[in-house]
């Protein structure tokens, strides 16, 4: 199959371009020399660009940060928030296995290159290694992605922030539920946690707002990037007449390419795909972590920090803040569904949505939400989910 | 559109689907090692060259693809991902010959060395798209939408189907099959016909990288047709298993990997239809059979048949 | 010899008794030197200055105290992994099923630590815990050599393949029978009891983990060198045969010798557990196993060698972060680095008495 292909920059130019933005950023700052709040003592050492007056982040990442999916979001964010915020330099390294190696790495970052903020973005970092640091170096602030900040419990320098990207699967569940002919949804995702029992459910659920009867097949394929499984599982859902799939693994590039060969449609999820299928992509939900991560920066900049209690410690959004956003529709969504699904997105903008409603019931039978006012999405019951909804097929036993 | 559910004859409908798509990599890469255990070394690193193949396939596929076009673009890939195995082989094959080295050591040391090259080189590949090969529409009589796509078979697929009785033919009839055997089985015995043990060695086990590389450019060429770090997941080690399952015969390396393959879209064909309990272990079926297998038809009293004399033994 | 020859006082003979032992430790060394030589090759053709890199290595592994902490964490797992494939060498065999060990190990300290809980004192439950994971990898990879030696098959082949099962068993549990629905972030067991986890050294982040590698390897080593079993085991090594013949129970120490070095990896994995994730979960194949192979095979399965290859080794990992960090390199060259490490000293090895100047010059 032949796509069109347009020229585009490599991830490498752009990479560079940015970082030799932020060069010049520093070296305006350099010369117009007005920073109030220098932080002494920040990254001695190996600093090449600009000395020690910029504010060094960490980012650390589990996989590649060039994975088209969860690392590469990040990273790319991590980047905007280099290239945006004047003043803040990163130092990242990816690759970093959920071990000792993570702890390691986190020193060394604080240690060696002075970094004042850490952004360690994998779940698995959180309990013990996030946990550990940060009880040892009570003035570095750690914001972990998706972890469960508890008051009280855990150190006053760790932050959780994690968008409600189920907002976003939400409507795109909307979406497919719209354009699905069979009622069949199929969802290939990695393990069964939390965060991606939402996103089926939410999906799903957004599905039977235009659709009740649909249902959603789910495929574990028990790893986070398992490409020959992944391929495998779209295409047995292909042959189970589904005709819409997404998926949560880490890198959802092969679910969307098996997808449109198989000539069914995808939607996608970390980043937009829509490149990757130009008949049968409807939509997708995307991070939005460069607006999150520069306002964060400036918010570091301006003096702000976890333990002051200026940021906050549990940070979380959905489209409304910006922290998610939706792909544009494909050619193959109708009117009435993006009609049904912005109506959805506005509502949930508007916070008049409830997207988890009381008395929703378990595929098993059971009643996960009480009756009345259902769960708002900050609710932290929803972070604890552990069960898949009625029209959801699949079961989360290993 | 799919619109009609196949229902549980998507079960084994998915599995002979999965089995055409999953088994060429295995395919080649097995005959590869088949090839190198022939000569009596083993070549644990075809993981690292498989992953080399994958790479260097996809990317010359994808940096080529405007200048010769999207037809042959991925022919040249799958050409210099052969290539790039052969270089990682010659290393391979060169110093695992050298005195008091094993082979086994260099293949593990060989892994790290090919995964690593492959995911530095392979960094700008991740995203773009490169052309893929084409394939043979055979399930075009049918109306099924699932058949069809079944039925989309890749040459490379058919290639490899077609080495295999070659392969067989070139270990029992040619005089250059009958060195390969010569040095695998009893190296003293070549020795005294006048062959080079260390040559023989060193081609078998470049040819068998080259090989390997071309399983490489299956997984990233055809399917699941994309370059990612994880794209491999074990299938360069697991070949070493599937060589002796297959007993060293090309012939049954062929059956082999239709099984290896067949047994990856178990998991995910039971899952699609409600089974959906211990997907981890139906992933592990693969392993868990090969030892049952290697249980039921060793025996102590006697090597393996077809086994090479010389295999595992230091020089 | 009836005449006695008044000793030679001069250097040169000093230097000449000198040379063999020398050259165990010159070899290793130039191939470390050409290995840092290809790798900074490597790193100016990716645009990064090769001394710089250098010194990064340096600072990042063993510059001062905290980069040697770092390289020794990364280290104790590797010494107790490698034993797995070094133990089971000295009789002849090639164990790769370290990962598998590990994994079944720390599976069985876990499920002893869970199901005592805090009924015992923690002492007596950790001394337990120890034993089910001696057991659980031992077991594990004792049925490896009980295969080879009662069936006939291939004990490579069958401990890889042992890995990929334990794995997939270990996945099994912990998402379904094992999970604790409590623990969001990833599918894990429920969390060890505090009382038996293992600590620090004092005054440092080193876990006792290293200690017990450390000790490890030192009864290995005066196990196969200095014991009877060991030198059975030598002896059954370099001649099956000859040993049945001299009437040496070979299928026992088959099993002994896979029995002791499974349970050595066993042991890795409940140390990785009751020390760093206190919990069962997919993050404990982190590839101490196949990295322990390799540190086997580099120091040539002496037990004294494992610590020194070991040790290297962890700096190499500990160096992987400032080769991104500071020279903009990816992840990757740090696989390139270990691996051109590995195929140098594999290499130098072949060179034992080959090179004429560290042989002993034959008295005129």
């Amino acid at each position: 199959m032949a796509y069109p292909r347009q020229p585009r920059f490599s991830r490498r130019q752009v990479v560079r371009g940015l970082m030799a933005t932020t060069a010049f950023g520093v070296v305006t700052k350099f010369g117009t020399a007005c920073s109030p709040g220098t932080d002494a003592g920040s990254a001695p050492g190996d600093s090449s660009a600009g000395g020690g007056e910029d504010l060094m982040v960490g980012f650390i990442y589990v996989g590649p940060k060039d994975d088209f999916g969860y690392n590469q979001a990040h990273a790319e964010g991590a980047a905007a928030m280099a290239a945006n915020v004047a003043g803040i330099k990163i130092v990242e390294e990816a690759s970093v296995p959920e071990t000792t190696a993570v702890a390691e790495t986190m020193r060394s970052m604080i240690e060696i290159d002075g970094a004042k903020v850490l952004f360690p973005t994998s779940f698995g970092y959180f309990d013990p290694y996030i946990l550990e640091l940060a009880t040892e170096f009570p003035d570095v602030q750690f914001f972990h992605a998706g972890g469960l900040y508890q008051e009280g419990v855990h150190p006053d320098n760790v932050g959780s922030y994690f968008g409600y990207i189920d907002e976003a699967q939400y409507v795109a569940g909307v979406v497919a539920g719209a354009t699905s002919k069979s009622g069949k949804l199929g969802f290939v995702a990695a393990k069964p946690i939390p965060q991606v029992l939402r996103n089926i459910n939410a999906f799903t659920l957004g599905a039977k707002s235009v659709n009740p009867d649909i249902t959603t097949q789910v495929i574990f394929t028990g790893e986070w990037a398992e490409p020959v499984k992944e391929a495998e599982a779209t295409n047995s859902m292909a042959d189970q007449g589904i005709d819409v799939v997404t998926c949560h693994v880490d890198s959802p590039k092969v679910v969307m390419e098996t997808a449109e060969k198989r000539g069914i449609f995808s939607s996608g999820y970390h980043a937009n795909q829509a490149p990757l299928a130009p008949e049968g992509y409807l939509t997708g939900a995307e991070w939005d972590w460069s607006s999150i991560y520069t306002r964060l920066g400036e918010e570091f900049l301006a003096g702000k920090t976890l333990m002051a209690g200026d940021i906050p410690h549990i940070l979380r959004g959905g489209l409304a803040d910006n922290f998610c956003k939706l792909s544009d529709y494909g050619p193959a969504v109708s009117e009435e569904a993006k009609a049904a699904a912005d109506a959805a997105k506005d509502q949930l903008i508007k916070g008049e949505l409830i997207i988890y409603p009381g008395g929703l019931k378990d595929n098993n039978g059971n009643v996960v939400v009480p009756e009345g006012e259902g769960y708002k999405q900050d609710n932290i019951e929803l972070e604890k989910m552990d069960y898949l909804i009625e029209g959801v097929q699949g079961s989360i036993e290993g | 559109m799919a619109t009609e559910a196949l229902g549980w004859w998507g079960v084994p409908l998915g599995i002979i689907a999965g089995t055409l798509r999953g088994s060429a990599p295995f395919l080649f890469v097995s005959l590869g090692e088949c090839l190198t255990e022939k000569s009596g070394k083993i070549n644990l690193g075809l993981e690292g060259t498989l992953l080399m193949g994958a790479m260097s396939a996809y990317g010359v596929s994808f940096l080529t693809q405007d200048m010769v076009g999207s037809f042959w673009a991925p022919w040249l890939g799958v050409l210099v991902a052969g290539l790039s195995g052969m270089g990682l082989g010659a290393i391979h094959g060169w110093l695992s010959q050298q005195r008091r080295v094993n082979d086994v050591a260099v293949g593990i040391a060989m892994i790290i060395f090919g995964s690593g090259l492959a995911f530095f080189l392979g960094k700008p590949f991740i995203q773009p798209q490169a052309s893929q090969l084409f394939t043979f529409n055979w399930g075009a009589w049918s109306s099924i939408p699932a058949v069809q796509s079944a039925l989309k078979v890749s040459p490379l697929f058919l290639i490899g189907v077609a080495i295999a009785p070659l392969m067989q033919w070139f270990f029992r009839s040619t005089r250059w099959g009958l060195y390969v055997r010569a040095v695998g089985d009893s190296p003293d015995a070549a020795l005294a016909m006048g062959i080079s043990i260390f040559k023989v060695r060193f081609l078998s086990i470049m040819a068998g990288s080259f090989l390997a590389g071309i399983g490489g450019a299956c997984l990233s060429l055809y399917f699941p047709g994309v370059w990612t770090e994880r794209i491999s997941s074990g299938q360069g080690l697991m070949a070493v298993a599937l060589v002796i399952f297959a007993r060293w015969n090309p012939i049954q390396c062929l059956w082999a990997s239709l099984l290896f393959g067949g047994a990856q879209s178990i998991g995910p064909a039971f899952q699609s239809v409600g089974i959906d309990s211990y997907y981890y272990l139906f992933n592990a079926a693969p392993y868990i059979l090969t030892l049952v297998i290697m249980v039921i038809t060793c025996s102590p009293k006697r090597t393996l048949i077809g086994a090479p004399g010389a295999l595992g033994k230091s020089d | 010899m009836a005449i006695a020859q008044a000793p030679n006082p001069s250097p040169v003979s000093w230097l000449q008794r000198w040379r063999q032992p020398l050259e165990a430790v010159a070899l290793p060394v130039a191939a470390l030197l050409s290995a840092l030589i290809l790798f900074g090759i490597f790193c100016a053709f990716s645009g990064a200055n090769p001394f710089a890199v250098y010194g990064s290595i340096y600072k990042a592994a063993f510059g001062n105290w905290s980069a040697w902490q770092n390289t020794l964490i990364r280290a104790s797992p590797l010494m107790l992994t490698a034993l797995c494939t070094a133990l089971p060498a000295r009789l002849g065999l090639v164990i790769i099923g370290n990962e598998g060990a590990l994994v079944m190990g720390g599976l069985a300290a876990v499920v002893a630590g869970l199901q005592l809980g805090t009924g015992l004192p923690a002492p007596l439950t950790q001394i337990l815990m120890a034993i089910a994971a001696l057991c659980g990898g031992g077991l594990w990879i004792m049925l490896a050599g009980a295969l080879r030696h009662y069936r006939g098959v291939n004990e490579t082949i069958s401990s890889l393949l042992l890995n990929y099962i334990a794995i997939a068993l270990m996945n099994h549990l912990v998402e379904g029978p094992m999970r604790d629905a409590e623990f969001v972030t990833k599918p894990s067991s429920a969390e060890l009891d505090p009382g038996l986890w293992i600590g620090n050294l004092p005054g440092s982040r080193i876990h006792f983990g290293l200690i017990y590698g450390l000790i490890a390897c030192l009864i290995a080593y005066v196990l196969i060198q200095r014991t009877t079993f060991g030198f059975a085991a030598r002896t059954a090594g370099g001649n099956i045969r000859a040993a049945r013949i001299a009437g040496l129970p070979v299928g026992k120490l088959t099993l002994a010798v896979c029995f002791l070095g499974g349970s050595c990896a066993g042991l890795a994995g409940m140390v990785e557990i009751a020390a760093v994730q206190k919990r069962l979960n997919a993050s404990l194949v982190s590839n101490y196993g196949y990295a322990g192979i390799l540190v086997a095979f580099v120091s040539r399965h002496n037990p004294l060698a494992t610590v020194l290859v070991a040790i290297l080794l962890g700096g190499i990992l500990a160096s992987g972060g400032i080769l991104q960090r500071s020279h903009n390199l990816p992840d990757a060259t740090v696989l390139v680095f270990q691996g051109i490490v590995f195929l140098c000293v594999l290499f130098s090895d072949s060179l034992y008495g080959r090179l004429p100047w560290f042989q002993e010059k034959a008295v005129s």
